[in-house]
């Protein structure tokens, strides 16, 4: 076993189980951190793959960016020293055999399907190639995600302030 | 000026009332002074447009055509038609500038004239902005170049008269006469569209200079002369009905239902000039045939307007008659091939006639003003029986209706003389050509029946005593703004705007810019040529000149004869006449002879339709009514049973079903993920590849 | 292609495109079930951001083992561009939700029914 395999199987390991304790954790809490490590064990996954502009950018934006907003989001919405923090769940027996159901399915059609696999792209590094992308072929999507963001920027500031204006006026 | 910003400023005199109608329409009755304002500022507008164009035009492009067109349908090249394309586009040339300057001029006169007669009245926003699409549908008639926008606007003056002369629709007689004017015009321009369509199957196109151009290079409809004189003649048909020519005079009478302004506007000045504008623009496509139809239509037209003339009592009846009277004086001066002097005529009479109306419309406004003062609801405000000496008390009034009258009887010194001396020298000339010598007999006659009936009405109306002494006291002469336009027609009226010449036309501005156009019909069914005729006229001038004074004369002469001095009773007269004077004051009976053959006919073939309809067809229709109910009766046991059963059965199954899914429509959207994914799975299956 | 049991060790001694996709499906599936049965509207968002993950790993497995080149991984970023966007806009809407209703329960949030 050499030591990527033994790394795979590690943060393979890693993001499936923090996955299941996100899922099935009673606590909102408890399941925003097992998230933060599902996202570290995917950007390391990335890196096995030879992604490390990508890598990087989900640490960035999933664990510093988008968890943070999250976390806020809980703080924001529930009592804190109440019992509502274990947020409950619906029919979780069947939905349970349904997705695992879905995930049986999943995987077989991922094992029998034949890929094409080709010997492994090697990358030195990617950063160079991806900037060399967005300022050529991917120039107009990019200048759209720029104002896809600003407008989602604008229009959530919109959203929470007219709902702080609206409480103060009560 | 460039003739690019002409055709702008022609586009802008097109659609500028457009807007005004459509402003006024909706918003009329919120505007300040229910807006009549608006109408009249754009009509204005319009008129200083059409006064700019009519200047640079006559002056820097005097022989030029301008044309501006865009291609509105293209169908390609059609199998055995070949190719059509459908232009639609404005032509300015003398004809359509001069036309512009009569209709602008006359139409923003009468908006000012009705913000005076029309006040208070319960519609007052709306005439204003039937008088705005008046104006867009005569403005498209004179510029348009194709025979297409040509229908479409005529069927637009259709309309909007129809509007108009229906203005007070709680009178039983004016929404009468207002579909009356309408069934009868649509019988003309049946007409005319068939004659439009003989050409455009001819010519595949609609415009005119293509349509001559392609005549004068020997294309004929059909391959037949005779089918071009047919087209001539049909689209004569369509000025026959908006001209009122005989035998579809009657709606005009009818018309004068609507308001006094709207007479003068439409049914004096405009719109039924517009019949003649038609001959004018497609003179060049008449044969010698249909050239010698459209005369002896004008004729008779001309004799019955001024035989009915002289008997009638309502004063707007008289103008009516002496309107068609008038206008078969055109159509037949066009028909001779008198073509400048039948255009010029139109002008003329347009500022004369539309005058009258006005100068009627102020002494009725006047009357009726008298007469609802003292209560007295019985009184016809427009019977000249109940009027007399309002010369005193309507001075303006009176003076420019004398000019007017004056005008139309052919005295000289005023417009009127000197379009009808052309007329008039133009039948002796034609009669001199051809031969036939009864045109400009019966024309000599009407201008003489013309002057009498003219002063017949101004004496009973202005001179001698009033009918009723207590009422004299209580009429006044009209406010400025109905008086202003009846000066601006007067003055209009006289020759000096014409020609410099009071006794000839023919040296004036009129004559050197209106040239009567080259025909285009093959060489052997060419009307009398032009050089020829003109030789003609020209000697016959000086004694038509002589002989059309004499007769106006002697036809004044007489009407003070009998009217003013009463040396002859006019009861007399009448009754020496007897059958002719009847004759005369019932119309020549055409109401009545329409009544009895085209209605009666008409209602005789339904009731013939009615009785076969209830005996044989609804013989057969009962008999299988029986079988039907047999059948049926079978069919409702079935029904009943079977087919009921089944839809229950089905009705029950749906229940349940509902009531099944019912359970799914939760509300819930993660419920609603989960039937997707489901779906999913289950077409994931159906799908599958191995 | 024959699976036997005696396969499976050699299987898993090589990691290839099937692991990782194997690790997308079962994140996926863990993300939808998050997504389905959690009746806070925050741990939905958690949901539907472990999808997004996976659909980002197959991507950039896919740029690995085919010939996808780089696209997948300028994809991958578009995906992240996008969740987070749609993390901003998410939570403004939970806010709202919650000035609403006074609960962030979705099963209680049901006007979706009228």
């Amino acid at each position: 076993m050499d030591l990527y395999v033994l790394f795979f199987y590690f943060f393979a390991l890693l993001t499936v189980i923090s996955a299941f304790v996100v899922v099935f954790a009673r606590n909102i809490v408890h399941a925003a951190f097992a998230l933060m490590f599902t996202f570290f064990g995917v950007a390391a996954l990335y890196v096995l793959l030879y992604a490390d502009f990508v890598a990087v950018t989900q640490l960035l934006v999933y664990v510093g960016g988008i968890l943070v907003l999250i976390i806020f989001g809980v703080m924001l919405t529930t009592r804190m020293f109440s019992v509502e923090m274990k947020t409950g769940t619906l029919n979780i027996l069947p939905a349970t055999i349904f997705t695992a159901i879905l995930a049986g399915i999943l995987i077989f059609v991922f094992s029998v399907t034949d890929w094409g696999v080709v010997p492994d792209q090697e990358f030195d590094t990617t950063v160079y190639g991806i900037g060399t992308l967005l300022v050529n072929e991917f120039i107009l999507p990019m200048q759209v995600a720029g104002v896809l963001l600003l407008v989602a920027m604008i229009g959530a500031v919109m959203m929470a302030a007219r709902e702080r204006s609206k409480s103060q006026s009560k | 000026m460039t003739s690019d910003t002409l055709i702008q400023l022609a586009l802008y005199i097109l659609f500028l009332p457009l807007l005004g109608f459509l402003v006024l329409i909706f918003f009329g009755k919120r505007l300040p002074r229910h807006g009549d304002w608006l109408g009249t500022g754009i009509l204005g507008v319009t008129l200083i447009f059409s006064l700019i164009i009519l200047f640079v035009k006559l002056f820097s492009y005097p022989a030029e055509t301008f044309i501006s067109q865009f291609t509105w349908i293209d169908l390609g090249n059609v199998p055995f038609i070949g190719p059509i394309s459908i232009e639609l586009g404005i032509m300015l040339d003398n004809l359509s500038v001069i036309m512009l300057v009569v209709v602008a001029l006359v139409s923003f006169l009468v908006h000012l004239f009705s913000i005076g007669y029309m006040q208070g009245d319960v519609r007052y926003s709306r005439y204003f902005a039937y008088l705005g699409i008046f104006s867009f549908s005569m403005y498209g008639i004179v510029v348009t170049h194709n025979f297409l926008m040509m229908y479409i606007f005529w069927e637009l003056v259709g309309l909007s008269s129809y509007l108009l002369i229906g203005h007070w629709y709680e009178k039983k007689s004016a929404s009468n006469a207002a579909m009356k004017a309408f069934i009868v015009n649509r019988i003309g321009d049946a007409g005319m569209f068939i004659g439009i369509m003989i050409l455009f199957v001819t010519f595949s196109t609609f415009t005119f200079e293509k349509i001559f151009d392609s005549l004068a290079i020997g294309m004929i409809p059909f391959g037949s002369e005779a089918w071009l004189t047919a087209a001539g003649i049909l689209i004569f048909c369509g000025a026959i009905g908006k001209s009122a020519q005989f035998p579809l005079h009657v709606w005009l009478p009818d018309a004068m239902e609507g308001p006094t302004p709207v007479s003068a506007l439409i049914h004096a000045a405009t719109m039924v000039a517009a019949g003649v504008f038609l001959i004018a623009r497609t003179f060049a496509i008449m044969t010698g045939d249909a050239l010698m139809v459209i005369t002896y239509i004008g004729v008779i037209t001309a004799v019955i307007g001024a035989i009915i003339a002289i008997t009638q009592y309502d004063i707007k009846k008289v103008l009516a008659y002496s309107t068609i009277s008038q206008l078969g004086y055109m159509v037949m001066a066009l028909g001779t091939g008198a073509f400048t002097a039948g255009f010029f005529h139109l002008v003329t009479h347009a500022s004369f006639k539309a005058g009258l109306f006005l100068g009627s419309g102020s002494v009725i406004h006047a009357m009726h003003h008298a007469l609802h003062k003292k209560n007295d609801h019985h009184t016809d405000p427009q019977d000249i029986r109940n009027m007399g000496g309002l010369k005193k008390k309507m001075p303006i009034t009176y003076l420019t209706f004398l000019i007017f009258t004056l005008a139309i009887s052919g005295v000289p010194f005023t417009s009127g003389f000197l379009s009808k001396d052309e007329i008039l020298a133009g039948t002796l000339g034609f009669a001199g050509v051809t031969g036939h010598y009864l045109v400009p007999l019966l024309a000599f006659l009407v201008a003489g029946m013309t002057a009498f009936y003219m002063f017949r009405l101004l004496i009973l109306t202005f001179h001698g005593e009033h009918a009723d002494k207590s009422r004299e006291s209580d009429i006044h002469e009209s406010p400025a703004v109905m008086t202003i336009p009846l000066i601006v027609f007067a003055s209009l009226s006289i020759w000096i705007f014409y020609s410099f010449n009071p006794f000839g036309a023919a040296s004036g501005w009129f004559y050197s810019v209106m040239e009567r156009p080259l025909s285009v019909v093959p060489a052997a069914v060419q009307p009398v040529a032009a050089d020829v005729f003109k030789e003609a006229v020209h000697d016959a001038h000086t004694f038509a000149m002589i002989l059309s004074i004499l007769i106006a004369g002697l036809g004044i002469l007489f009407a003070f004869a009998v009217y003013h001095y009463r040396k002859i009773d006019a009861d007399n007269l009448s009754k020496a006449t007897g059958p002719l004077y009847s004759l005369s004051y019932n119309k020549l009976y055409f109401d009545e002879m329409y009544d009895k053959s085209a209605i009666r006919g008409t209602l005789g073939l339904a009731k013939i339709s009615a009785w076969f309809d209830n005996t044989i067809i609804d013989g057969i229709v009962n008999g299988s009514a029986t079988l039907t109910r047999l059948w049926s009766n079978f069919s409702g046991r079935f029904d009943n049973v079977v087919i009921d059963g089944f839809v229950n059965l089905s009705a029950y199954f749906t229940g349940f079903i509902g009531l099944l899914l019912r359970k799914f429509q939760t509300g819930k959207v993660q419920t609603y993920i989960v039937f997707v994914i489901f779906s999913i799975i289950i077409f994931f299956f159906i799908f599958r590849s191995w | 292609m024959t699976y036997s049991l005696a396969q499976i060790p050699q299987w898993l001694a090589e990691p290839g495109l099937e692991h990782f996709l194997v690790i997308s499906a079962i994140l996926f599936s863990l993300g939808l079930l998050a997504v389905i049965t959690r009746r806070n509207v925050i741990m939905v968002l958690m949901g539907i951001e472990l999808i997004l993950n996976a659909a980002n790993v197959n991507f950039i497995a896919f740029t690995r083992f085919s010939t996808l080149s780089l696209d997948g991984h300028l994809i991958a970023l578009f995906v992240i561009i996008l969740a987070a966007a749609e993390a901003a806009i998410a939570l403004a809407i939970v806010l709202n939700i919650y000035q609403q209703f006074h609960t962030v329960n979705v099963d209680e949030v049901s006007t979706l029914r009228e």
